[in-house]
């Protein structure tokens, strides 16, 4: 449970999102137009991430789980180690889904 | 500028310096423009520190000149400190477009798009004609042991990364005569007019190696800048493969090219933790570098689709 009043975090995020994509993408052009783009794209990432990342954070637990793996260090030294050699397409397909969750936060179009 | 204007003159010998404009600053080396005599040249000189040598860099391009290889001319070059900078090389301007998007989307390069894959597969044969003893401290490189120290040290694991570093070992291409490769040869680093290619631009990364390893990073898919065509964006593997054979006289096994693409991918992903690293350590803060950390994963999902039903 966290104290905080209301907007949550991620509506604090949006707002401040929101007024680059009304207010400064409208009045600058050029490089600073470039890089008020790229602050957009990134606060809706984080946006994204505070929505999906507590139920990606358990689903990532239960596949490294399965994998009897402690973290995504100790399951990148047991691949490079070939101490998973006997179950790589089980690997594969659990590490693609993991890929596929980082994608949905950073960037969803990318999956289409 | 005046300074440099003048000591520009000198090392050109031109009478009279006009026009000189900073196009860019990048964290390792400027590119100036300028008139000399009215002739319009290209200065490109290095930052104090860098590790790369630009005099090796002004061989390369003095080479694939005389080898046919479209680039500018190398008019003057130094790895002496002098006023014009720590090193420098001075090149004739030529003019074109080099902003990938652009040249993908814009329709005056309509007509160069459908000629650009041909003109790529024929400069790539001819810029592995070069021999490579005529450019001394060209160093042979090993990618794959390279990318992965790179990978050790940037201290982030990566589980696709090693399921692909694994498929590369097992699948290593047979060895080649070493080779000149260009080691960054795709949109951004090329000239292009309405005719298409002008001219092959930042020999900085050139090394000994494989030549496929030219072909599979121009199909990387970061480099087709969102377009569907495999090639640079502009063509089919195919177009390239053809092109390449008829002007080299060699036959180019597709599987090889794919394993050069393969490594390319990871090459890039690798890259992309280096420039989110150069925000997050400091050396260079940015939300732009800071937010191609997380491009990371599009190269995972890359990989996988690269890599299927080839595991």
């Amino acid at each position: 449970m966290n104290p905080h009043d209301m907007p949550s975090a991620e509506q604090l995020v949006e707002a401040v999102r929101e007024w680059l994509e009304r207010d400064v993408m409208t009045s600058t052009s050029g490089r600073l137009q470039f890089h008020a783009r790229v602050a957009v794209n990134v606060l809706a990432m984080v946006e994204r991430e505070l929505q999906v990342g507590p139920t990606q954070a358990a689903v990532h637990r239960d596949r490294l789980e399965q994998l009897g793996c402690a973290d995504e260090r100790d399951l990148a030294r047991r691949i490079r180690d070939g101490e998973l050699d006997d179950r790589l397409p089980e690997v594969r397909e659990l590490v693609w889904a993991t890929a596929k969750d980082k994608l949905t936060v950073a960037n969803p179009k990318y999956l289409d | 500028m005046d300074e440099l204007s003048s000591a520009l003159a000198e090392v050109v010998g031109a009478r009279e310096v006009a026009e000189l404009a900073r196009l860019s600053g990048g964290a390792s080396r400027e590119t100036f423009r300028f008139l000399a005599d009215g002739r319009p040249l290209i200065l490109q000189r290095q930052r104090g520190g860098d590790i790369r040598d630009m005099g090796v860099e002004a061989d390369v391009v003095r080479a694939a000149f005389a080898a046919g290889v479209p680039v500018p001319e190398l008019v003057a070059s130094s790895n002496q400190p002098s006023a014009v900078g720590s090193a420098f090389m001075v090149l004739t301007a030529v003019e074109g477009e080099t902003i990938a998007r652009k040249i993908l989307r814009d329709d005056e390069f309509r007509t160069a798009r459908e000629l650009l894959p041909a003109q790529f597969g024929r400069a790539l044969a001819q810029l592995h004609t070069i021999d490579p003893a005529t450019v001394p401290g060209l160093a042979p490189q090993d990618q794959v042991r390279m990318y992965r120290q790179l990978l050790d040290t940037s201290g982030e694991p990566h589980p696709t990364f090693e399921l692909a570093f694994r498929w590369l070992e097992e699948h290593q291409p047979p060895p080649c005569p070493p080779t000149l490769v260009h080691g960054d040869f795709r949109l951004g680093n090329v000239m292009v007019g309405a005719d298409g290619l002008r001219a092959v631009l930042d020999w900085e990364l050139a090394h000994i190696g494989d030549p496929m390893e030219d072909l599979g990073w121009l199909c990387v898919k970061a480099w087709r800048f969102g377009s569907p065509k495999p090639v640079a964006g502009v063509g089919e593997y195919a177009q390239l493969i053809e092109a390449y054979e008829e002007a080299s006289g060699l036959t180019v096994d597709p599987e090889v090219v794919r394993w050069w693409e393969v490594l390319g991918t990871l090459k890039w992903g690798i890259m992309c933790i280096g420039q989110a690293n150069a925000h997050v350590s400091g050396v260079a803060r940015s939300h732009e570098l800071a937010a191609i950390g997380r491009r990371v994963c599009e190269n995972e999902h890359d990989l996988f689709l690269a890599l299927e039903g080839r595991w």
